[in-house]
Parts: C-alpha cells; sequence; structure tokens
C-alpha cells in the first residue's frame, strides 16, 4: 500500500517508540475518538436544556419592512423569539471589523443572515416556530459583482472597499526581454469541516453566561460575544467544546452570542446544531479570486519583474479580508527573487456570502496564478519549467516583494528538487474503477491522456504586519506530575498530542495532563489558524516548562547545597554530574512548583504606503508533483498520484506532520478539480453535501511524501515551522497544471470544471 | 410529548421508546434518547457516512432510518463493537496508524472498515478506497485510515497483532 511505503521511505515510523519529540506518540483523544465517547460540542446534553434556532434572510439584500412574531411566540413549547433589538450590548461583531450585525436590523446583505432566534423544547418545535414567523421584506438588487463593487453605490455603512494594497518594489522601469500575461479565476471553496457548528450556553449566577463551543480562539470570540451581550468580558466565560475541524471557518463567530442571549432571556441551557445546509450559510469561506498577472524575464530566465491585479469577493462582511488581501499581495510572485514588482491587492464587499479564512489563505489562491505563469514563461523560454524555478526559487538572504529579508531558513531549492527526484509509483489504470469517473464506469481508455506537472509555493507562519502575537501556558509540577494549561484550540490538528511531548521532553515526566481550554483558567492562546500554534502554544508550553525545570533545579541545589550549574534533569532524576546527587522528581515535587508564562515571536512592522516592510515573522515551502489521468472526451480528470516535498523545519511528531500534508493535498485536490461553492445572484445554490462535492477516498490519490526538509528555524520551539497550510498551497497548483499539461489547454480557473476540458473554458 | 412506544435492540440490548416525536430518525433516538452520541450527525442526508451503524449487520446511515421503522432489528452502534474499556482491531489499528485527527468521521470509518474486514480480510487498495468512499473524512485524506485498514486487516489474517 502507498501509505506504508511513504511511512518506510522517509523515516516516519516511530524511532524508538518514546513519547518525546520527534516520535509518532499516539494522540491522547484517540482512544475517546474511535470509540465515540469524546464529546464533540454537537454532543452536549443538559436535562434543563433548551433548543435553538435561526432564522436567515432568504434574499442576498433586502430591507426588512416588518418583523411578526406574534404567532410564533404562542406555539406550546416555545420559551424565545428574538431579534435585532434584543441584542443587549453592540449590535455588531467582526475578528477586525465590527460590522457583521448579530441579527440584522433595517437590512440584509447576505443570503442567509441572521434575522430571528429561537428556544424551543425540541428541534421540530422550534421548525415550526421559525417557519412561524413573518418577515415582510422589501428585496433590493444585490450587489455580485466585485469588479463592480468599487463603483456601485455602499451597501454597508463602511463603503464597498475593505483593503486596497498597491505593493511596489525596486525599480518600475525596468521591463524583461520575454513577457507573458494571464488572468486567472479561483471558485468560492467552502471549509467542510465534518463537526457541524454547535454548542451550548448556560446562564450563570450574577448575570453572566459560560458558553461551551467549537471555535479557533477562545479569548478573541470572548470578547467579542461580551460586547455583544452588554457585559464585562470576564461575566463572559467560554470552555472549548469538542472542535470537529475548523480549517479557519471557525475563526468568525457563528452562533455565539445567540445561544448566550437564549440562554440569559431564558434562564435554561441552550444547546443550538446547525444543519449542513445551514452550515455553509453560518460560516465565511474562501475568498473567490480574479488575477491578472504580467510576468517580465530575461531570456536566460531571471525573473525581471512581476506585475498584477488581484481582486478577491469579501462578500457583505470583513471578517479577516484585510489579512487574506495582505498574504495574497505579498505572496503574489510566489517563491521567488523578484526584484521589481507592481502588485495591487484589492478586497471588496459584495451581497455574495461572506468570505473569510481558509486553509492557507490569499497564497492559495496566487499560488495557482503564479504557479500558471511559471510554466507559460517557461513556454515562452523554450525552458524546462523546474529549471526556470530553481533559477529564481527564494533562499535564506533574498528579498520578497515587500523588500523584507528572510533571515530564518528557506529551502525552496530542496522542496523542488527532492520531489522532481522522487520516484513514481503511478501505474497505468487497468481497473475502471480508477479510471477518471471511477465507479460510474463511464471513461473511454483510449480518450485517457495523463499529465505530469510541479507546483512550488511558500507562506508565512503566525500573525502579520504587527500584530501583537503571543501565547500564554501554565505548567505546574506536582509529584512528578506535569500539569498543562493553556486555552489553545484543538481542531484536530494534534495540539494535545505535542503538549504531551513538549512537557516530556523538557520534564523528563512520565505523566501530563492537559487542563481543558478555557478563557478562565488561562489567557489568550491566540488562533489556531495561519499554521502558528506549534510556534506559539508549542514555544508557550516550552517555555513553562523550562522555568520549572530551572525553579526545580534551583530548589535540589539550594536544599542539597550543591551548585547549580552542576545539576541536570534526567529520566525522572535530578542528577549530579559529579554522580553524588540523586533525586527523583516525585519527591522533589511534593510541594508543586508552577510557572506561568506569555510567548511572543520575533515583533513585525507594517505594511507602509508602498506595501513594503518586515511584517512576517517565518516562511514555509512546499512543492507538489502531480499526475493526472483526464477522459478529454468527458471532460473527467482522476488525480494519480501526488508528490510532496515541504520544508518544516523539525519533525516533532512524524505521523501527525504525515496526517497533516495528506489532508492538506485533500483539500487541495478538492478545490483543484471538484469543490465551489456555485453562486446564482448572489444565493448559494449547492449547500448540501450531495452538491458541494468533498474529495473522496475514490477522489483522493495516494500522497508520496519525498522529503520532509529539517532545517531547524531559529526563533522556532526545537526548531519547528507549522505544517497544516503548505499542502493545501501547492497541491491545486499541481493538479491544475498536470491538466494543462495532460490537455493542452490554458485552463485558466479552478475549480477546473469537465465543460472547461471539453470546451476549453476557464476564467471569465 | 408521548408516543405509542416502540423497543429497539441497540448493542444487544433492548430500550423502550416511549417519548418524542414519532418521526424521529434514528441518529437522532441514539444521540438524544438512549444516550449514545458515538454516532456522528455531519450532514443528515446519507452522504458523509459519519452516522453509520449495522442493521442486522449491513450498514446504513443512521439519518435516514425511521427509528420506529428499526424495531426487530439488531443495531450495533460505535459504542458496542467492543466490550467496555477495550478497543476492536479496527479501533486499536485507527489509534496506532495516527489515523484520526478531528474525529467527527472517525466512529463512521471505524463501521464501515468493520463490516469490509467481516467479508474480506485481504482488500486491496481499490476495495478498500471503495468500501470507505460513502465516509467523508476532511482531516486526513484518507492516507493513515487506509494504514489502519492494512493494520487490521493484517491482524485478522493473523499476521500481525494489533
Amino acid at each position: 500500500m502507498s501509505g506504508t511505503r511513504t511511512t518506510d521511505r522517509t523515516g516516519v515510523a516511530p524511532r524508538t517508540g518514546g513519547p518525546g519529540i520527534g516520535e509518532s506518540v499516539p494522540r491522547p483523544d484517540g482512544v475517546p475518538k474511535v470509540t465515540g465517547s469524546f464529546a464533540f460540542s454537537s454532543d452536549l446534553w443538559h436535562d434543563r436544556m433548551l433548543w435553538g434556532g435561526t432564522l436567515r434572510s432568504p434574499h442576498p439584500s433586502a430591507r426588512i419592512v416588518s418583523v411578526d412574531i406574534g404567532a410564533a411566540v404562542t406555539i406550546t413549547g416555545v420559551h424565545a423569539v428574538l431579534l435585532h433589538d434584543d441584542v443587549p450590548g453592540s449590535k455588531a461583531y467582526g475578528l477586525e471589523h465590527s460590522d457583521q450585525q448579530v441579527l440584522a436590523g433595517e437590512v440584509v446583505r447576505h443570503e442567509g443572515e441572521p434575522v430571528a432566534i429561537v428556544a424551543a423544547d425540541h428541534p421540530e418545535t422550534v421548525r415550526r416556530a421559525l417557519d412561524a414567523i413573518v418577515v415582510e421584506y422589501e428585496v433590493v438588487d444585490p450587489l455580485t459583482d466585485p469588479a463592480a463593487a468599487e463603483t456601485a453605490p455602499p451597501i454597508h455603512p463602511d463603503g464597498n472597499l475593505i483593503r486596497r494594497i498597491h505593493l511596489r518594489h525596486g525599480d518600475q522601469q525596468v521591463v524583461g526581454e520575454v513577457q507573458v500575461e494571464g488572468t486567472y479565476e479561483v471558485g468560492m471553496q467552502d471549509q467542510a469541516f465534518l463537526g457541524p457548528e454547535s454548542g451550548m450556553a448556560i446562564p450563570a449566577e450574577g448575570g453572566g453566561v459560560d458558553l461551551y463551543i467549537a471555535t479557533q480562539w477562545l479569548h478573541a470570540d470572548r470578547d467579542q460575544v461580551a460586547a455583544c451581550l452588554g457585559l464585562r468580558p470576564e461575566r463572559v466565560r467560554l470552555t472549548l467544546a469538542g472542535v470537529g475541524g475548523a480549517f479557519g471557518a471557525r475563526e468568525d463567530l457563528s452562533m455565539h452570542v445567540h445561544l448566550c442571549m437564549l440562554a440569559m432571556h431564558t434562564g435554561r441551557p441552550v444547546k443550538m446544531v446547525y444543519s449542513r445546509e445551514e452550515s455553509f450559510h453560518g460560516h465565511v469561506h474562501r475568498h473567490p479570486a480574479r488575477m491578472w498577472y504580467r510576468h517580465h524575464a530575461d531570456r536566460d530566465g531571471t525573473l525581471v519583474r512581476v506585475e498584477a491585479r488581484l481582486l478577491l469577493d469579501g462578500g457583505a462582511y470583513a471578517s479577516s479580508s484585510s489579512a487574506v488581501i495582505a498574504n495574497a499581495t505579498c505572496f503574489a510572485a510566489g517563491p521567488y527573487r523578484v526584484p521589481s514588482a507592481d502588485i495591487e491587492g484589492v478586497v471588496v464587499r459584495t451581497n455574495n456570502p461572506p468570505c473569510g479564512a481558509m486553509r492557507g489563505f490569499g497564497a492559495v489562491q496566487t499560488c495557482f496564478a503564479h504557479e500558471a505563469q511559471m510554466d507559460l514563461l517557461a513556454g515562452a523560454l523554450g525552458m524546462d519549467p523546474v529549471e526556470l524555478r530553481l533559477r529564481n526559487v527564494l533562499a535564506t538572504g533574498d528579498r520578497l516583494v515587500t523588500g523584507q529579508a528572510i533571515t530564518g531558513t528557506a529551502p525552496g531549492a530542496e522542496v523542488i528538487r527532492t520531489c522532481v527526484d522522487h520516484p513514481s509509483a503511478a501505474s497505468i489504470a487497468e481497473d475502471p474503477m480508477a479510471l477518471p469517473g471511477g465507479a460510474g464506469r463511464t471513461a473511454d481508455p483510449a480518450h485517457v491522456v495523463r499529465g505530469e506537472a510541479l507546483a512550488v509555493g511558500f507562506k508565512n507562519l503566525m500573525f502579520s504586519e504587527g500584530f501583537d502575537d503571543y501565547s500564554s501556558a501554565a505548567c505546574r509540577l506536582a509529584d512528578g506530575v506535569a500539569t498543562i494549561t493553556c486555552a489553545c484550540a484543538e481542531v484536530g490538528q494534534g495540539f494535545v498530542t505535542l503538549v504531551q511531548q513538549i512537557a516530556h521532553e523538557v520534564l523528563g515526566v512520565q505523566e501530563v495532563v492537559l487542563e481543558p481550554a478555557s478563557t478562565e483558567t488561562i489567557g489568550s492562546a491566540g488562533s489556531t489558524s495561519a499554521s502558528r500554534q506549534t510556534w506559539m502554544s508549542g514555544g508557550a508550553v516550552q517555555k513553562a516548562c523550562e522555568e520549572v525545570r530551572a525553579r526545580l533545579l534551583a530548589r535540589v541545589a539550594d536544599e542539597h547545597g550543591v551548585e547549580l550549574d552542576g545539576l541536570v534533569l534526567v529520566d525522572g532524576l535530578v542528577a549530579s554530574l559529579t554522580g553524588d546527587l540523586e533525586v527523583d522528581l516525585v519527591s522533589a515535587t511534593s510541594d508543586p512548583i508552577h510557572a506561568e508564562v506569555e510567548f511572543r515571536h520575533a515583533p513585525t512592522s507594517p505594511l507602509d504606503e508602498d506595501g513594503q516592510g518586515d511584517a512576517h515573522v517565518s516562511f514555509a515551502f512546499s512543492a507538489h508533483r502531480a499526475i493526472v489521468d483526464v477522459d478529454v472526451g468527458l471532460g473527467l480528470v482522476k488525480v494519480v498520484e501526488l508528490t510532496t516535498s515541504q520544508d518544516v523545519g523539525r519533525v516533532l511528531n512524524p505521523v501527525q506532520v504525515v496526517g497533516q500534508l495528506e489532508g492538506g493535498a485533500a483539500q487541495g485536490v478538492g478545490l483543484a478539480v471538484m469543490e465551489e461553492v456555485q453562486l446564482s445572484d448572489g444565493r448559494i445554490r449547492n449547500a448540501s453535501f450531495t452538491d458541494y462535492l468533498v474529495p473522496t477516498a475514490l477522489d483522493m490519490p495516494p500522497v508520496e511524501i519525498a522529503a520532509l526538509i529539517e532545517q531547524p528555524e531559529p526563533g522556532a520551539p526545537f526548531g519547528a515551522k507549522g505544517v497544516g497550510e503548505p499542502p493545501t498551497i501547492t497541491s491545486t497548483a499541481a493538479v491544475a497544471a498536470a491538466i494543462r499539461a495532460a490537455t493542452g489547454l490554458a485552463l485558466p480557473r479552478v475549480p477546473v470544471r469537465p465543460s472547461d476540458i471539453v470546451f476549453g473554458g476557464g476564467a471569465t | 410529548m408521548s408516543i405509542d412506544p416502540y423497543a429497539l435492540t441497540v448493542n444487544g440490548r433492548e430500550h423502550e421508546i416511549s417519548e418524542g416525536w414519532p418521526g424521529e430518525s434514528l441518529l437522532w433516538v441514539l444521540r438524544e434518547r438512549l444516550g449514545l452520541p458515538g454516532s456522528k450527525n455531519a450532514c443528515e442526508e446519507g452522504e458523509c457516512g459519519s452516522c453509520s451503524v449495522r442493521l442486522d449487520g449491513e450498514i446504513v446511515c443512521s439519518c435516514l432510518v425511521l427509528a420506529a421503522s428499526a424495531v426487530g432489528q439488531e443495531i450495533t452502534t460505535v459504542e458496542g463493537i467492543a466490550p467496555d474499556g477495550t478497543l476492536s482491531d479496527v479501533q486499536q489499528a485507527f489509534v496506532d496508524a495516527g489515523a484520526v485527527q478531528c474525529g467527527f468521521c472517525t466512529p463512521g470509518l471505524v463501521m464501515a472498515i468493520d463490516v469490509l474486514l467481516d467479508s474480506d480480510t485481504d482488500p486491496d487498495d481499490l476495495t478498500v478506497r471503495e468500501a470507505i468512499s460513502g465516509n467523508l473524512c476532511r482531516c486526513t485524506g484518507y492516507g493513515r485510515v487506509i494504514e489502519a485498514v492494512n493494520l487490521a486487516a493484517a491482524s485478522r489474517r493473523g499476521e500481525t497483532d494489533l
């Protein structure tokens, strides 16, 4: 099996089976997750609980003339029906700008915007009550074309321009001997986590509220919820409920304020679970993008200049659009030395569904475009596309188009070389199930052509542009057991495993207890996003453990009258290097030692008016090689094999790294050939797993891991870079390029649709 | 609301259902009335497989089964495939292979693989992929899941211990 080969070749099997750094330590939540006993947010239960539900706008744009809840409140079993005027505090919230309505007031700005919320004794009663609410709308023509947004009448008091960055770098007059130009499009992708939005709010004594919720950042949620409830933040307590995947879709609030309002109004616990259809309306999506590029190069293939115009559709509310367009702009030219650049990134407001964070944000869209451009340029130069990339790829010391010099590791050339040198295991399909179209058995082998291509990309790790990015952690060592407290949201990535490994590595303890993540017990851990928690919360846990270790050694030195310098902590013993003192950890910590720390990465700077500045902390590179089979008559694609190399800094848990690389690639394959939130006049046409297609095991090829490039990153805990996003960035571009190689078509748009292949279509 | 009672046999135990709404799905009754939340609710329209249970041995999406129609059938959920405090071979293989990330799809996949291996202890790659193609996973890309199937299959063939 391919998975086994991968494991053997790359040495990702457990090295010694130990519990420390670099080992494939099993997840501590693995057993409850396989037995079904792990409590996800949708499994919360309280014997007095009510069920909540949300009435959503059927219109992308409308004025609300009236709302009549008279019939709804009289239904037996209905305990509350609440509207805009019932929001006790701020009527709006948002990650970067408070522009999104908790409940719509005078207008609705996108299909699915919440208008009313209900609490009742049974979900069926909730549905009947929602049906009984009468909303009179005055429908307005929606603004759905992002290209028209800047000149259209504003659909929001904050205007239709969310952010424009005009990056100018180097000599603006320079022109390349060879130029290639293209226009590209990326469709709207959904995160499609499996665990639907869900949670429970419980009124607390003294007018506060406890909220159990699946999220990516407890403290940022807490602050927004408290503002909307008109409460001081300490009156709102958030505890992480089991998270069934996130991928960016849980960065924004969804039902949080609604649940708290219903609980506080009824005095009862209230639970809410979105249906899959509602989930498509209840969270932000990946920004659709239109991108124009012109690349300039010398005849020897040296890049001279990149011009680009990027337009992202932010939908009705800002969400994290400002950060997304910054990434798109900063990384628009790809992982290459580009001495001159003119890149304008614009994200606008429309009446389409709000867009925000999804794995690899900003870089996913531009990687698809810049890699298509590199292949186009290679063609124009008559040069091998791999050679063109190797000639220009960034290395440590090189400058980005933002003017920032890379001071950390940047093994761009290494990821390319190892990926292309890796032998392919792909064979020609004989079983019809393995042909394009799969179980439909529609492909004619005579019409199937194979293509192969490479894509390279990179992205920043952690928060940028001067953001005060930190994580908090505490370690308490008592009777030889380490108890770690950290509010880092475990969303499936495996932070809970790393905590065990880090505490063992630093303290030599066999037993590590991780307290529930909560706003009550510790400060913010920051967001589980931007590939940042291994570095940030991993770093915070490491720092807290190291502080405990230092105090432990000082205590033993003091109690036994020995020199601190001569003491080490090894295998659960504090020992002197001279060998005349050994104190076991259990007795040395009968009086507990506690340390609480904040961990920050190196500071960053804002971008100036030319998009220049040291805005980012660290970068991770990846490459994918895709092999595809295409039935050119039917336009069907089978992704046969993906091979990848990734810059990981250092592998902390091999099997978890592999899981991130495989899972991230699957989301990239989805965007390349099947996944798109389809819109018509601002309405989502495919809000279900029947119509929004997520790759199955038959769609997903084996992922061959050619190399995990381990060049420890200065400043990162144990040298480890975050690994979650790069796999999603380059896999889409590689698959699209392989389809181009197979068909000879331009295919400037993803997802590539059968009609694009059959009729040679693409970007509008 | 009270209804005409009906009895369900779940994991070898008989349960009387006398409360609720007669239109409740088997998934709903398992999760909300019988305290068995291991079967998951990711789509509730039979596309994702996260609610998979065995009905007289056959794998079904419990979200598509009317609870009251399952009277007289043997229902097995993820909670019932191994004695308390132990793991089945497939469950152990998931832990060992690193096939669990967020874990929301995991119970459904465990059930689907259990059914596969009951009929075929040496499935080839395409057979495995076809057998789990009714179970969506958004985290793993299926690589470690397929590794887990291989581990469990080897164990059932008596080649290795889990």
